[in-house]
């Protein structure tokens, strides 16, 4: 569709490389061809994205044979381990991590055939070309999820998962001509498969920055007239770093959408006040829902920022309403669905959403309703509170505490930078409360009076039992905090 | 009824669709006043004047059923349930988010 619209424009800016959406059609019909000549049912890539991602996307699609980024930050034997879950792999990888796996033999054993990622580009030009029309509801792209709790999970995303998506939330061609987006999620991330195929299905140029720095971010923006862009949290903050310290405006960025995990609200402030020409968008989403499924609109955030209504106002800190091909239900331990302003588990249902994992099958309701394990709350507006993961859960004393209650008071402290609430064993309570708080610059906060500060807001019982101080979170490349590590870390030092 | 993805032609002008939501009133989906038909299929007939309003390109099409396709080739005759045309879909915009 995209080639018959505009052929000429500009589709892919990656480091040297630009393609014309027609450049990119061809190429992808001729990594088609090499898929298929490969006789592979899969197709994996080990790299930082770029060009390859929209690239092996479509040429796996157009082969019929499913494809899987896999995370190119895991170790060597991190990377085997998923790659030996799927099925006769072609395995692309980018030449710079050949080595680290181990030479060109490396991947012997569990993969069907390796190429560089380099040569894949420049035999797909040549290739005998091949353009199969997949079958709609075959699994069109597995993504491992990011395994902060758990081992990772293999999500099944059909054609029509993903189809769906796109047709649900963008409009064909609505983009203006002089469109660019900025992309440095990375590839292995939902939001990095949803950038490719909604930005391509809107019109708007792709530019790629595949390794993130805030400075060469704010440089790309200027220098290919960006006009949208999405971070995840640990990004804007860099990005605000570097804005703080002045120069910049972003004059041609009209859209910053941020997500991925939690953003703390008050450097969501810091942002707004920054860039007051640049309309701001919370996406919220998860790797089984095929990437968005709701959405706090530039208007939201102008009417929440400017709303004496303290209703309004707290919106600021919601993910939005949910996109229109998406119905949300929330419901308590025993499945009753609840009414506004009540917070349980979060579940979703649409076309978009899949619910299905290698190996453990769907996980959907007999009515198509997803367990997004995620604590919510719908307000009397329809829009959607997100209260963290129901693993994360803390029992103290038999109560059951969302850390993100107290994560969102204390980021408001002034001494706050970032925190991040977890439950350690505890003879007495069954789980302690310990705030993790990283110090806003030049503060040194009394943990006395972070925990008064709490205590004003929350009950008693919900008050940190200790405060600790650390330079900053341990998060993945996605800006998720890993809870994990920071519990391992504190069990392993507990006299603070 | 046809399954969501599946991929239809026009006998009698160049729009193709892909169905985005089925329901069993697309058993009857014609455009330009012919019965569409899979893309390999034989074509025969000719575009019948009163439906010939044409289809947009990337235009999302319903019917009261709640039916919905997806103009993957822009054509010069009408998408109809029977006799009765498809409408439109309005889409509020959504900003973008990736």
């Amino acid at each position: 569709m995209a080639t018959s619209s505009d052929p000429d424009r500009t589709a892919v800016v990656s480091g040297d490389v630009r393609l014309t959406t027609q450049q990119l059609s061809d190429l992808a019909d001729g990594g088609a061809g090499i898929v298929a000549g490969s006789q592979a049912s899969h197709v994996a890539y080990i790299g930082t994205g770029g060009v390859m991602l929209p690239l092996l996307i479509f040429a796996s699609a157009r082969a019929g044979v499913t494809f899987t980024p896999i995370n190119y930050r895991l170790s060597a034997d991190g990377i085997k381990t998923l790659v030996a879950r799927l099925r006769d792999p072609l395995v692309v990888v980018d030449s710079r991590y050949v080595e680290e796996l181990g030479g060109p033999d490396g991947l012997e054993g569990v993969a069907k055939r390796v190429i560089v990622s380099d040569d894949f580009l420049s035999q797909a030009a040549d290739a005998e070309p091949a353009a199969e029309f997949a079958d709609p509801d075959s699994v069109g792209v597995v993504l491992f999820t990011s395994g902060t709790t758990s081992q990772p999970k293999a999500v099944e995303l059909t054609h029509n998962n993903l189809t769906s998506y796109v047709t649900g939330t963008v409009e064909f061609g609505s983009a203006e001509p002089t469109d660019a987006a900025l992309i440095c999620v990375p590839p292995y991330h939902i939001a990095g498969v949803s950038a490719a195929l909604s930005n391509l299905y809107a019109g708007r140029k792709m530019v790629y920055l595949p390794i993130f720095d805030p400075e060469e971010w704010v440089r790309l923006i200027d220098a290919e007239h960006v006009t949208s862009a999405t971070v995840v949290p640990t990004m804007l903050d860099r990005i605000v770093t570097v804005l703080q310290a002045g120069g910049h405006r972003l004059a041609s960025l009209r859209n910053l959408a941020y997500g991925g995990s939690k953003v703390p609200l008050p450097l969501v402030r810091t942002a707004l006040e920054l860039l007051p020409h640049v309309g701001f968008v919370n996406a919220y989403g998860l790797t089984e829902t095929s990437s968005t499924i709701a959405v706090l609109t530039p208007d939201d955030h102008r009417d929440a920022q400017a709303a004496a209504d303290p209703a309004v106002l707290r919106r600021l800190g919601s993910v939005g309403q949910p996109v229109p091909s998406i119905e949300v239900q929330i419901r308590d331990e025993s499945g009753v669905v609840l009414p506004a302003g009540q917070t349980g588990e979060l579940f979703v249902r649409g076309e978009q959403v899949s619910g299905r994992y290698t190996g453990i099958g769907s996980v959907l309701d007999a009515e198509g309703w997803f367990p997004t394990r995620d604590i919510a709350t719908l307000d009397e507006g329809g829009y959607l509170f997100i209260g963290g993961r129901s693993d994360d859960t803390i029992i103290r004393g038999g109560e059951n505490i969302a850390p993100a209650e107290l994560e969102e008071v204390l980021v408001e402290h002034p001494h706050v930078r970032d925190v991040a609430v977890v439950g350690v064993e505890d003879p007495q309570w069954g789980q302690a409360i310990v705030a993790v708080v990283v110090p806003a610059v030049g503060a040194d906060p009394d943990p006395d009076e972070l925990r008064e500060h709490v205590r004003k807001s929350l009950r008693g019982s919900r008050t940190p039992d200790r405060v600790v101080f650390r330079d900053e979170l341990p998060t993945n490349a996605t800006g998720k905090v890993l809870r994990r590590e920071i519990v391992e870390e504190l069990r392993a030092a507990p006299a603070e | 009824m046809i399954k969501n993805g599946t991929r239809l032609a026009s006998q009698v002008c160049d729009t193709q669709v892909i169905v985005v939501r089925s329901a069993d009133s697309l058993d009857d989906l014609r455009c330009g006043g012919a019965p569409m038909v899979e893309l390999a299929a034989e074509r025969s007939g000719e575009l019948d004047p009163a439906f010939a309003e044409g289809s947009v390109m990337g235009k999302r099409y319903v019917d009261e059923a709640g039916a919905e396709v997806l103009v993957t080739k822009a054509g010069a005759g009408t998408l109809a349930v029977g006799e009765t045309a498809l409408s439109l879909k309005e889409a509020k915009p959504l900003p973008a988010s990736d």
